[in-house]
């Protein structure tokens, strides 16, 4: 039992500093395994049995380093020359040559620069764009063992927390650290919990939202998969703060493995202590227990996911009241989002000052984003708020795939809305999105590139829209269904300059009246690409021409006099519509083709013409 | 719980599988169940998730069971169970295709990818093919946008899927 502040500290003492080990660290996240870590894992394990270094290299299964383009991912840790290497696309076969990489020896890996920083650790000595705060153990700790966490200061700010401080001094400290919500809102966490910490009542919730529900946003798996027992530490500082002893994680369905980590950690820190009664010695008691999400985008809101947590369809219902005064089984609960909470041991354990000096004066710290789309290093991605958006996309993430263009970055998933080339230079925090006509929402960063339609993103997010509202209110119920169909007819060549009309119209009616957040912001995709991109509705409206060449109906395939005959097309050909002899040019027979692209994307001689 | 016209077909899960319904029972049993239906309904989406766990999915019989030893109405539970999408009131096919339909996977060509599988399978998203082999359905974001298009057939990842390995997949079930 770690039952007291100085038994913490006697453990972490013991277990002796982290980097006083030779290791490597192989990166088992979602996205690692799907790309293939766990061979490699064994075949080094095999390895270091084979050279008997089991016993003095010691392997470690982390989550995710946030290197996804380059996974599987193992990084290097040699105690006795400090050195520190990452590669990337390793091979089981490499685990020969991996482990050669120990004795200086780099032959035949891909060698990855880290890219970031600990602030907590390190100052931004050479300049690099990324600090690592709510993912500071990510990738670098077994999220599945304790002791690691308890060796990287684990636990330390709980202990600090209800042994040092009285409640108000913690919800003092988040406030004047101005950490805002990561889950979109960009509410102060200080002022949710002070709301909470002043209602009289025996028994208060803290709800912790991994929904995340943002399609094609991993933030918060990773931080799930990657450091389970730093958002369990931080529910319990909360719970300390408002005066709750009941924890909640709300967590998706979709991530099992997030599921088996929370798990495995809530367990272990029942069985040390560190969650349950009289926690440090102080007579402060918190548990947490876990509940599951079942594939609804709209539970992710919060009345409607302490609907869902009390067993009802999820329904947002109209604020106020406002959870922290009448919240789950209608008792004051405050909902925080998984990143928000990966952010609070640290800044009690590092304190206000500390986080305030990195970032911008209204929002503080760092954010995370989920890089993907069409850019080169697709990745997960810390940087300080005010990081310009062309830092990330071109910085860190490299620039586009194949060199192609850029056109356009979409933020805040079904929320936001797509940011033009011009608009790269925005530093990057809540306001500044917002006043882009996008926002942050919860990190999803999409990037687009030439090859990608506008009016046919802005239909994508209405399809997820119509498939995930709830139907409870109108607006949303049947206006965004009306815009979808708008949307369809502009991209099958359907559409006239009065649509426009009524895409603006019915968008910013639909924005006013809506109930809940879903609602209300489902026509920014609509609304923002309408005033970035007027060019390409007019293109799809007035010439019938949809300029990327994505929406089907607009386009034609032909075969051009560039053909050779090689046959290629039509032996792939889904339908079959394309005919030929052999060194002859070929033709489509356009009354058959579906349009699928099939042979455009085969044609090794850009004989095939798309217009 | 029969009906004249698929008398035949008609199959009483909890009836025919008694394995199931004691492991959906014990389950239930472990649960802290007690007067107040409002606080039971706050176990009702984790007991449905693991009677479709048991039973691949939930139609009425397992539904009724459910509601029963909640102590609450089986409309309530119909209710929760046609809100969310991860529920399921038919049985689905031996693999299970899901192409994942997030973000990432969309601008890097997921839609056509779905649209090659509904033409080899001839079923629509949401469908399980005559032959029960097959069930097609679609999700959002699995976390490997890295590798997108993703497609994930029961459980198993397949990164950078174009419209061409869509029959090597298929293929690859047997
Ligand atoms: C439709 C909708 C979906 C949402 N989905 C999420 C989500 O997946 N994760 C999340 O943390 N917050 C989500 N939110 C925001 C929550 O309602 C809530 O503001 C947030 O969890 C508060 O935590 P924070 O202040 O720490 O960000 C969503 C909001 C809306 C309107
Ligand atoms: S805005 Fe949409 S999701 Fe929100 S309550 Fe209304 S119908 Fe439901
Ligand atoms: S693949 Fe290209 S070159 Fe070959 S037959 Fe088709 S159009 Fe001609
Ligand atoms: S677009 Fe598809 S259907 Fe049409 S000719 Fe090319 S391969 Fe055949
Ligand atoms: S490394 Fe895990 S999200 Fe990619
Ligand atoms: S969007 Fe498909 S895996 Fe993330």
């Amino acid at each position: 039992m770690i039952d007291t502040p100085e038994r913490l500290t006697q453990y972490a003492a013991l277990l002796g500093d982290p980097a006083a080990k030779n290791k490597i660290l192989v990166s088992m996240g979602t996205c690692g395994i799907a790309a293939g870590t766990t061979p490699v894992l064994d075949s080094l394990r095999a390895a270091l049995e084979t050279r008997g270094l089991a016993n003095s290299i010691r392997l470690v299964e982390v989550g995710c380093m946030g290197l996804c383009h380059s996974e599987p991912t193992i990084e290097l840790h040699n105690a006795e020359t400090g050195q520190q290497v990452i590669f990337g696309n390793v091979t089981p076969e490499q685990a020969g040559a991996v482990l050669d990489a120990f004795s200086g020896e780099i032959k035949g890996l891909d060698t990855i620069s880290r890219g970031w920083y600990y602030p907590e650790e390190e100052e931004n000595v050479n300049g690099v764009p990324q600090a690592r705060i709510a993912l500071r153990n990510c990738g670098r700790i077994n999220p599945e063992k304790l002791e690691d966490y308890i060796a990287s200061k684990g636990y330390q700010a709980l202990a600090k927390a209800v042994t040092k401080m009285t409640p108000q001094d913690v919800v003092q400290e988040i406030m004047a650290s101005g950490l805002r919500g990561r889950g979109g809102g960009g509410f102060p966490t200080g002022v949710k919990w002070s709301f909470a910490a002043r209602e009289k009542n025996d028994s208060k919730y803290v709800i912790c939202n991994a929904d995340e529900g943002d399609p094609g946003a991993f933030m918060d798996r990773a931080v799930l998969e990657g450091d389970p027992h730093s958002v369990l530490e931080a529910m319990a500082i909360a719970g300390y703060a408002i005066g709750s002893g009941n924890g909640v994680i709300y967590i998706r369905a979709e991530y099992p493995l997030a599921i088996q980590r929370l798990q495995i950690a809530i367990e272990q820190a029942k069985h040390e202590g560190l969650l349950g009664e009289n926690i440090f010695g102080s007579g402060f008691a918190f548990d947490i227990e876990l509940k599951y999400g079942a594939g609804a985008f709209v539970c992710g809101e919060e009345t409607a996911l302490i609907h869902s947590i009390e067993g009802m369809r999820g329904e947002p219902t109209f604020k106020p009241p406002f959870p922290a005064v009448e919240g789950l089984w209608k008792k004051p609960t405050i909902v925080n989002n998984v990143e928000t909470f990966a952010n609070v041991a640290a800044i009690i354990r590092k304190g206000a000052d500390w986080f305030t000096s990195l970032g911008t004066e209204k929002s503080p710290g760092t954010k995370v984003f989920a890089l993907a789309g069409k850019v080169k290093k697709v990745g997960l991605v810390e940087v300080p708020m005010g990081t310009p958006l062309r830092d990330i996309i071109f910085g860190i993430g490299q620039g586009i795939r194949e060199d192609k263009e850029f056109k356009a970055v979409q933020t805040g998933g079904p929320s936001g809305g797509c940011i033009r080339a011009n608009k790269l230079d925005t530093p990057i925090d809540y306001d500044s999105l917002i006043a882009l006509g996008s926002m942050m929402g919860s990190g999803g960063m999409i990037v687009m590139d030439e090859d990608d339609c506008m009016v046919n993103v802005a239909r994508f997010f209405l399809e997820f829209t119509l498939d995930e509202s709830c139907g409870k209110c109108t607006p949303c119920r049947v206006g965004n269904k009306r815009l979808f169909e708008m949307l369809t007819e502009i991209t099958q060549g359907k559409g006239t300059p009065e649509t426009l009309d009524k895409l603006r119209n019915l968008g910013q009616t639909i924005k006013d009246t809506a109930l809940c957040g879903l609602g209300q912001t489902s026509p920014n995709p609509v609304l923002s690409t309408l005033i970035q991109f007027p060019e390409e509705y007019e293109a799809h409206i007035v010439d019938k021409r949809c300029p990327a060449g994505v929406c089907s109906r607009l386009i034609t395939y032909t075969i051009t006099d560039a053909c050779v005959g090689c046959t290629l097309c039509a032996r792939n050909c889904p339908v079959g519509c394309i005919s030929g002899e052999r060194k002859q040019k070929h033709v489509i027979d356009q009354s058959k083709c579906i349009r699928c692209g099939v042979c455009y994307d085969t044609c090794k001689f850009h004989a095939i013409a798309k217009n | 719980m029969s009906c004249a016209a698929c008398d035949s077909k008609c199959v009483n899960v909890i009836e025919k599988f008694p394995d199931k319904t004691a492991a959906l029972t014990a389950y239930m049993a472990s649960l802290p169940i007690g007067p107040d239906r409002n606080l039971n309904r706050g176990l009702l989406i984790q007991s449905l998730h693991k009677a479709q766990g048991i039973f691949g999915y939930l139609p009425e019989e397992v539904q009724r069971f459910v509601a029963e030893k909640l102590g609450l109405h089986l409309s309530e539970v119909y209710g929760v169970i046609s809100f969310y999408s991860f529920f399921t009131t038919k049985p689905l096919g031996k693999y299970q295709i899901s192409v994942c339909t997030g973000t990432a996977c969309f601008v890097r060509g997921a839609g056509k990818v779905l649209d090659e599988f509904k033409r080899y399978l001839t079923v629509e998203e949401g469908e399980t093919t005559e032959d029960g082999k097959f069930s097609l359905g679609a999700l959002r974001c699995v976390g490997a946008c890295s590798l997108a298009p993703v497609v994930m057939v029961n459980g198993r990842v397949y990164g950078n899927v174009t419209a061409k390995k869509v029959a090597e997949i298929l293929s690859e079930c047997n």
